[in-house]
């Protein structure tokens, strides 16, 4: 029975209040929650932790593009509240669907760094086996993968499995037609799906209002009968609360939510980007005074949670995983030609085994692994 | 009665009493799909209560239940993302474009994830999808609803593209499509779908991947697929009259290509024509015409020709028999294949 009356009200607009749980001082913000309870101090320490150490690994990474050691890095320096809070909030069973700006958010997750970084390294596409955290592969066109993950989400409600879809997406990526299919797609099927939109500002160099005209990102949800909300991004505790609320949400069958996050790139697009053309320093100094890590810190020293020697210990172990990973990627990539041809079919193609003979005739000797 | 029935092995099922038609033999596919493996899911757009603008679903949501037969939003690419992501996470879906130029929306979905999703992952996600299209012409359908778009698909690796051109063959391939551990491009030459033959419908003969020799003949090799199978075999039924001795090859599988079946019978032939609906330049037919030169160059007594239609976009309704390939433009190259010594 097909009916025309618009659907009840939701209640899907998102506050006119951006939610947050901390300022940008550390302080704890009041009667700006929206309902969003304060993580305890357990998950707040995490957050610190995760955060300090990925933002480390993303300065590493920067230093290894300058040192010709990665192709190319999308750094998400001053968006770690985005990448660990979605991250920590997410259970063992949910599946993340990560950008190509993700690589803290996919090592938070547990993937081993010089896994993650395989794209950017050059010497496969995908280096980490999407399946043993639950991470679906990075790449580089935009809000495909939002559809993956409602395909993902809404096959596991079919088979009778609690797992939640996590999409990540960028600002520039919600103007993408697959982003709106996937809300769409997602909404109708009432999908265990949350879209988690880091608004950082930018898509490469082009600002968010040459992007949009909608009222918000969050916004864009509520067309497709999607409860949305927007928050600090730059708020851990927000972050992590809010897409804690929604996961629970999406796994108790009430379907999905998108969430913007407000939050900012500190450095350019990539290291091949120059920023100064279309932004100010000024602006971006103005950011820098909102960093996520500090105000968490600022609020954990004061609520008595950390303490010196935690935050020196905290220090070391990202110091300690830096230089882990420098060592591992001062190595030479290893690659083997022969697996151009290995994965393009479930068993290789006649024609495709013809080419790999032929190009190990060019290249003089069978690789050692087909000998 | 029952005494004297043979026993039916699951993968064979008994000829058809009547006889079947390619449409028929779709949807009894699809519902042996379905029956077989509770991991097959189908869905699309109209795929549901109406059973498909082509009626290929009909019953199919009503006997195994709106989970597993479900009609989605109008919304190609998000048709293959999604079946991408539900591929992902232990389905096999097999989905439908409604017409040919449809599918295009859902073109980066294909080329970009579909087909190199296993590549990217070192062959960690294996996507088990089966993408149907009705394609190419003949039906009076107006723009967008008769295009040949196989080439775009053939041209990108990962992807299997196969078209059936009979109703037992479409069982077939579809069994074998919905089977196989690679996505699959199933091409449904929709002028053909009402076309109808008695006979075993089996899910295992011919094997995947092979051509078939749908007409054995001495003089020249015509190598065609979907659609035009009817056509050339037409074409080398009428030849018998002018003393051709026409050999007809179905390709079946487009992606991966049986060089093996063409070449051993264009070396034995030394002619070869290719036939396609699909415009010329960059077409199918290239392809299969430089693999001939490439492999039978020695045995060749004449340049490969090709059939196709013109290098223009898809005429309408009312001027489209000009631009299908006919029996009379096939038999036309035959006569063109140097047959005189002197010529």
């Amino acid at each position: 029975m097909t009916t025309m009356a618009p659907r009840p009200g939701r209640g899907l607009l998102p506050p006119v209040e951006l939610l947050a749980l901390l300022d940008d001082a550390g302080e704890p913000v009041r009667g700006q929650a929206g309902g969003l309870p304060m993580p305890g101090p357990d998950v707040l320490t995490a957050l610190y932790g995760s955060m300090v150490i990925g933002r480390r690994l993303d300065t590493q990474a920067t230093a290894l593009t300058r040192q010709g050691r990665l192709a190319v890095y999308p750094s998400s320096r001053g968006q770690e509240a985005c990448q660990v809070g979605a991250v920590l909030a997410m259970r063992e069973q949910d599946w993340l669907f990560p950008t190509y700006r993700d690589s803290v958010a996919i090592m938070t997750r547990g993937v081993d760094p010089i896994e993650t970084l395989t794209l950017l390294r050059g010497d496969w596409h995908c280096g980490y086996d999407p399946y043993r955290h639950r991470v679906a592969p990075q790449c580089t066109p935009l809000a495909t993968s939002s559809l993956h993950a409602v395909g993902l989400g809404h096959a596991a409600r079919v088979k009778g499995e609690d797992t939640v879809a996590v999409a990540f997406l960028g600002d520039g990526a919600t103007s993408e037609g697959d982003t709106h299919e996937a809300l769409n797609f997602a909404a109708v099927w009432n999908a265990p799906v949350v879209f988690f939109v880091q608004n950082n500002g930018y898509a490469i160099s082009v600002p968010l209002a040459k992007q949009t005209a909608a009222p918000s990102l969050a916004h864009k949800g509520i067309g497709y009968g999607i409860a949305s909300m927007r928050i600090d991004g730059n708020d851990p505790a927000a972050v992590y609360a809010a897409v804690r609320a929604a996961i629970s949400a999406a796994a108790s069958g009430a379907g999905p939510t998108l969430i913007e996050a407000l939050t900012y790139r500190i450095e350019a697009h990539t290291n091949a980007d120059d920023a100064a053309r279309y932004r100010s320093a000024q602006e971006v100094q103005s950011w820098l005074a909102r960093d996520p890590i500090a105000r968490l810190e600022r609020y954990l020293r004061q609520a008595g949670t950390l303490d010196d020697g935690q935050a020196a210990d905290i220090s070391a172990a990202a110091e300690q995983a830096a230089a882990r990973l420098r060592d591992r990627m001062s190595a030479e990539a290893q690659t083997d030609p022969a697996e151009m041809f290995r994965h393009v079919y479930a068993q290789p193609t006649v024609a495709l085994a013809t080419q790999q003979a032929q190009l190990e005739a060019e290249l003089g000797a069978p690789h050692p692994e087909l000998r | 009665m029952t005494a004297t029935l043979a026993p039916i092995t699951p993968r064979q099922l008994a000829a058809e009493a009547a006889p079947v038609s390619m449409a028929a033999a779709l949807n009894r596919a699809l519902a042996d799909a379905l029956e077989a493996d509770d991991r097959v899911v189908v869905f699309g757009e109209d795929v549901g209560v109406l059973g498909g603008v082509f009626r290929i679903t009909d019953g199919l949501a009503t006997r195994f239940g709106e989970s597993r037969v479900f009609d989605t939003p109008l919304a190609e690419s998000g048709i293959i993302g999604t079946a991408i992501g539900m591929a992902m996470n232990g389905l096999r879906p097999v989905v439908e474009m409604q017409f040919d130029a449809f599918a295009y929306p859902a073109f980066e979905q294909i080329t970009s994830h579909l087909a190199k999703l296993r590549n990217r992952t070192r062959g960690r996600v294996e996507l088990p999808v089966v993408v149907r299209i009705p394609y190419g012409g003949g039906i009076g359908g107006v723009e967008h609803h008769s295009d040949s778009s196989e080439a775009y698909f053939t041209h990108t690796a990962g992807l299997r593209v196969v078209t059936p051109g009979t109703p037992a063959d479409a069982y077939t391939l579809l069994r074998q499509a919905i089977d196989a551990p690679d996505p699959v491009i199933f091409l449904e030459p929709k002028r053909r779908y009402w076309s109808k033959q008695t006979g075993v419908l089996s899910a295992d003969d011919p094997p995947a991947d092979a051509a078939v020799v749908r007409r054995v003949g001495r003089d020249v090799t015509l190598i065609c697929y979907g659609g035009m199978v009817a056509t050339a075999l037409e074409a080398a039924t009428e030849g018998t009259a002018e003393g051709w001795d026409i050999e007809v090859i179905d390709l079946r599988s487009l992606s991966p290509f049986d060089d093996a079946t063409v070449t051993a019978s264009v070396r034995r032939t030394g002619r070869a024509i290719v036939v396609h609906e699909a415009s010329r330049f960059c077409g199918y037919g290239a392809e299969v015409a430089a693999r001939i030169s490439e492999q039978c160059f020695h045995y060749l007594e004449a340049p490969v020709l090709r059939v196709t239609g013109y290098d223009i976009p898809y005429p309408p309704p009312l001027l489209e028999q000009h631009h299908l390939p006919s029996t009379e433009r096939i038999l036309g190259a035959v006569r063109r294949l140097q047959w005189d010594d002197n010529a």
